[in-house]
């Protein structure tokens, strides 16, 4: 296909004609073929990588019209409650803190080391469920209050890591100055600027 | 001993045929890829292990950058002339016919409704050089605080489009306030629904997730 016939077909020319040297005009396509498949690599790669990831997420369903005692009460015993705060930090207590004679007692940690913490939780519950402490429908929960200090990734981090350990029910909160006040607490505790 | 000689043939290949398929996939996959519509600032997002794909069509892009300014675009063109016409309306703004052909090309903004008009009457250098100094489109936690400039772009655009898909598209290191006040003002419209963009990492293994994934392989 890329070549032509170039074989003169006999037409004699005259005498003292010179005859030019004929020259093939095969080329090799080798290269050719070489950049066009690389050129479909890269876009292959384009096409099918450049595709954004989401995550999907729900937030607890807020009305206004709902009365406090319509609504279900969360244990104590089941919940978790995560501080988000500044540099990555995290801490952590048992229980949702509602208890004004008893402060609950913080835990700092970072997101590697708090993936334990979680699993261990989540075995406690499955361990007073088994026992019949708490109802079938019980589900660990961990809710999640980001400080003002705390950036969107360490919340997407939060997030992700309550998909990662199978946590069915977590929630995104606003902190309380309580627990502002907490987490200032324990900075100043541990020496934490 | 008498030598029996094959016949030599030339080891050349011709390559023509196979030119012509790479370069038939190449048009094929030059036309098929659609490439990034320009953004607003350099966003870099979390990682998550979330596999979802973005859907195609119909999202509103809330973006967030490490600053927490907040920028507003939404994909489909004809939408964009709808949209403008009830910003129009809604905030009283007397843009010509220009101005609001000019938003419809444009890809995203990222300013007060103060500095619309302006901006959108500028040429598209000036409101080149204008996005990058962008303050950001204004929100508020309460939605209906007269400062929330969002809240008005997000009503107007579900109403243009119920349908629409909100993407909150932040920076990993914008601060968690600034990205309240989109959520808050989603929550205020009842808005409890939408996707994070992230970018995709391997699941950890030996969490519970990871043992969910490969117990189903292993079924399969």
């Amino acid at each position: 296909m890329a070549e032509m016939d170039t074989s003169s077909s006999g037409g004699k020319k005259g005498p003292g004609v010179k005859k030019g040297k004929k020259l093939s005009t095969r080329i090799d396509l080798t290269p050719m073929v070489d950049l066009g498949f690389l050129l479909i690599t890269f876009f292959m790669y384009t096409t099918t990588l450049a595709r954004p990831k989401t995550m999907e997420i729900n937030m607890p369903y807020k009305d206004p019209k709902l009365k406090q005692e319509d609504q279900n009460k969360l244990k104590a015993s089941v919940a978790l409650t995560v501080l988000l705060s500044k540099n990555g930090h995290i801490y952590y207590y048992e229980g949702i803190g509602d208890d004004p004679n008893k402060p609950p007692e913080l835990k700092g940690t970072n997101r590697k080391a708090f993936r334990q913490v979680i699993i261990d939780k989540m075995k406690s519950v499955a361990d007073m469920k088994a026992s019949g402490a708490l109802g079938v429908k019980d589900e660990t929960t961990v809710l999640i209050k980001p400080d003002t200090t705390s950036t969107y990734g360490d919340l997407v981090g939060m997030l992700d890591e309550m998909t990662i350990d199978d946590v069915k029910v977590y929630a995104i909160i606003d902190i309380t100055d309580i627990e502002q006040g907490f987490i200032k607490e324990t900075e100043v505790a541990n020496g934490i600027k | 001993m008498p030598h029996a000689s094959l016949p030599r043939k030339s080891t050349h290949i011709d390559m023509t045929a196979m030119c012509d398929v790479a370069f038939l996939l190449l048009t094929f996959f030059m036309l098929a890829t659609k490439f990034k519509p320009p953004e607003p600032v350099v966003v870099s997002t979390p990682k998550s292990i979330s596999d979802i794909p973005l859907p195609d069509k119909d999202i509103m892009l809330l973006t967030v950058d490490t600053r927490g300014r907040i920028f507003f675009a939404i994909d489909n063109r004809n939408m964009r002339n709808d949209l403008i016409e009830s910003i129009n309306s809604k905030k009283a703004l007397n843009l010509t016919k220009e101005e609001k052909a000019a938003f419809t090309v444009d890809a995203s903004e990222g300013i007060p409704f103060s500095m619309l008009k302006g901006y959108l009457g500028s040429t598209p250098e000036q409101q080149k050089a204008a996005e990058v100094n962008a303050p950001g489109i204004p929100a508020d936690t309460a939605v209906l605080a007269p400062n929330n400039d969002l809240a008005v772009w997000i009503l107007a655009a579900r109403e243009t489009n119920p349908g629409l898909r909100i993407c909150i598209k932040a920076d990993g290191k914008a601060s968690y306030p600034s990205v309240q006040k989109i959520i808050k003002t989603l929550e205020g419209y009842k808005i409890f629904k939408f996707n994070l963009i992230t970018d995709l990492e391997p699941v950890p293994p030996g969490t519970a997730r990871y043992a969910d994934i490969h117990s189903a392989e292993v079924k399969k």
